[in-house]
């Protein structure tokens, strides 16, 4: 069984399931958005703050209810995302998109990704996804009410 | 040496399986468990033999043209109709209505309700028309199939819609129903068995309560008509639907069974094609049940499939089909209930039951357990299953739900009771969430 498996919840994942960051209100956040894969009922909700009179991100939280890889891949974006500026966070969602669009085909960039990386494999599972996707979208979304703000 | 003898109806589910060509492989390096059979069934290869055959031989437009072929197509279609009519203890075939699938013949009932209140049908159609404080009656563990359509219903001529409460297992009982039944309930519309909690409803004394009142039934037989004798006409109730998919048929077509004075005072949902009687280019009339309800071209070799579905059930034997998956689902909930972190949803174990279980697995998501048990081949569902309000009363997002049929050995199930017995200590949860305090 190991193999299938193995390939899907690296260690990376499993760890960020149970030990999350990010994982908490946020308030005076310059930024929320509630999104929300009605298949399986994973729930998201992505709030950001930007430092002031800045595009770049301060803090990204989240809260959320699902799945060990949807709640792994916000735990892991919100390690990520503070310090990006909004176009360097749309560069890594971008590519983190690609990634899972891969079907595990090619080399993702882990200078670009970090430990984002680790999620290569769930892009054979066509099913999961849209589990990893669910805070990476939700967190577009909240760049798209900044942007349109700013 | 004395010889036990369990149950003189015992089915053999190794030798079936041999019918099953689908049930013979490797999944991910392990034989395949399906433990699936609540969403869909697998076919046995009469099934897949018999439509084969139909379309190779015989194909050809129903209920209209002139030739021999037409001919044959139409009388293997009837022919189709009187054996469901059959199984199913209909009055007469007539009884029995073609439909894409239950969903589609529970919105069938619905929006012939509907038009019936918008004063379509005549004055035959009255009985079924509701008026703002009408009440329709659910039950709050409906799959969303028999549950949105009457939202709609509802929210179109300004009935209101009530339910049945369930308790913390998404069980309920005749007594939380009776004092929902009253003179303004119009509809009671209940599942026979819950996809979800496998809970078996008190069909007789529903419909005598029901009926006391002047209301009528519509019952969701999705998870009955595949696993248990069925005699709707005995039963009582007035409307009736089920999906062939689920009971070793095709799918694409369902069945909506109704009593002949209803189904042919209720107005029709779908109209066009092959469900008139006269047209002029002002109005039309329509043709008696089924034919008003049969809009359009059929699906005529899915029918054929599963005339022979509803055969090779008839040879194994209902009795033994639901005695058999009584035992295999008391397996099932003794196994899960004795598992640290294991919630089982409906009956508890002693309480009969149909051949599935629901079940949280504390501090782990429905969908990892659902992967974790694929990766050794065993098949089960995750999600809410059609059925969010239950899942929200319950407190969980998603469930984890493994369902049995005649073809379902004690060996599938007990690989299941080990995988999920690993699946804690896979996600590293099996001390931390096992005491938490849930609702």
């Amino acid at each position: 069984m190991g193999d299938a498996l193995a390939g899907l919840y690296q260690q990376v994942i499993l760890d960020h399931a149970r030990a999350r960051t990010g994982d908490r209100a946020l308030e005076g956040a310059d930024a929320e958005h509630y999104e929300r894969n009605p298949t399986c009922g994973d729930e998201i909700t992505v709030r950001v703050i930007l430092e002031p009179g800045s595009d770049r991100i301060r803090e990204l939280a989240w809260q959320g209810d699902g799945c060990s890889i949807s709640m792994a891949s916000a735990s892991v974006l919100a390690d990520l995302a503070p310090g990006l500026t909004l176009a360097e966070l749309a560069e890594r969602t971008d590519a983190f998109r690609a990634m899972m669009r891969s079907r595990g085909v090619g080399e993702p960039d882990e200078d670009l990704l970090g430990d984002a990386v680790a999620f290569q494999g769930v892009s054979k599972f066509m099913m999961r996804v849209k589990c990893a996707m669910l805070s990476w979208v939700a967190a577009e979304a909240c760049s798209t009410q900044l942007a349109v703000r700013s | 040496m004395d010889v036990v003898i369990t149950t003189s109806a015992a089915l053999d589910p190794t030798v079936l399986r041999l019918d099953f060509p689908i049930l013979d492989q490797q999944v991910n390096g392990y034989p395949l468990a399906y433990l699936d059979s609540g969403a869909t069934a697998q076919r046995p290869r009469s099934v897949l033999d018999a439509e084969r055959t139909f379309l190779e031989t015989v194909n050809s437009a129903v209920h209209r043209g002139a030739h021999t072929l037409a001919a044959l197509s139409t009388e293997a279609f009837e022919d189709a109709r009187e054996t469901v009519a059959r199984f199913i203890g209909a009055a007469v075939p007539e009884e029995v209505v073609w439909t894409s699938n239950a969903t589609d013949g529970l919105n069938l009932v619905a929006y012939g309700v509907l038009n019936a209140s918008l004063g379509r049908g005549g004055a035959d159609a009255r009985r079924f028309a509701l008026q703002p404080g009408d009440e329709i009656l659910v039950t709050e563990a409906e799959h969303h199939a028999n549950l949105v359509p009457w939202q709609e219903v509802a929210a179109s001529t300004g009935a209101v819609l009530r339910y049945v409460p369930v308790d913390d297992r998404g069980v309920w009982s005749l007594d939380d129903a009776r004092p929902l039944i009253t003179a303004r309930t119009r509809i009671l519309a209940f599942a026979h068995v819950s996809n979800v909690t496998g809970l078996v409803a008190p069909v007789a004394d529903l419909v005598e309560l029901a009926h006391a009142q002047g209301a009528l039934v519509v019952l969701d037989a999705c998870q009955s008509a595949p696993h248990r004798p069925l005699d709707l006409t005995a039963l009582g109730v007035d409307f009736a639907a089920f999906s062939s998919h689920k009971m070793l048929g095709p799918s694409g077509i369902g069945v909506l069974w109704g009593r002949e004075e209803l189904l042919n005072a209720l107005p029709p949902f779908r109209t066009g094609g092959s469900m008139i009687s006269t047209v002029t280019m002002e109005s039309s009339t329509f043709l008696p049940a089924p034919q008003r309800f049969e809009a359009g071209t059929q699906p005529v070799s899915q029918a054929i499939g599963l005339a022979e579905a509803v055969r090779y059930l008839e040879r194994a034997g209902m009795p033994g089909v639901e005695a058999h998956e009584e035992l295999l689902a008391e397996r099932l909930v003794v196994g899960l209930e004795a598992i640290e972190g294991i919630r089982v949803f409906g009956p508890a174990a002693g309480i009969p039951r149909a051949g599935l279980a629901s079940f949280d697995v504390a501090g782990v998501h429905a969908h990892d357990v659902g992967q974790y048990l694929d990766a050794q081949g065993i098949a089960v569902r995750v999600g809410h299953h059609c059925a969010q309000p239950l899942h929200r009363r319950l407190g969980v997002a998603a469930t984890t739900r493994a369902s049995t049929y005649l073809y379902t050995t004690d060996d599938e199930v007990d690989r299941l009771l080990a995988g999920v017995a690993e699946v804690r200590g896979y996600f590293g949860v099996d001390s931390a969430a096992s005491s938490a305090g849930r609702d």
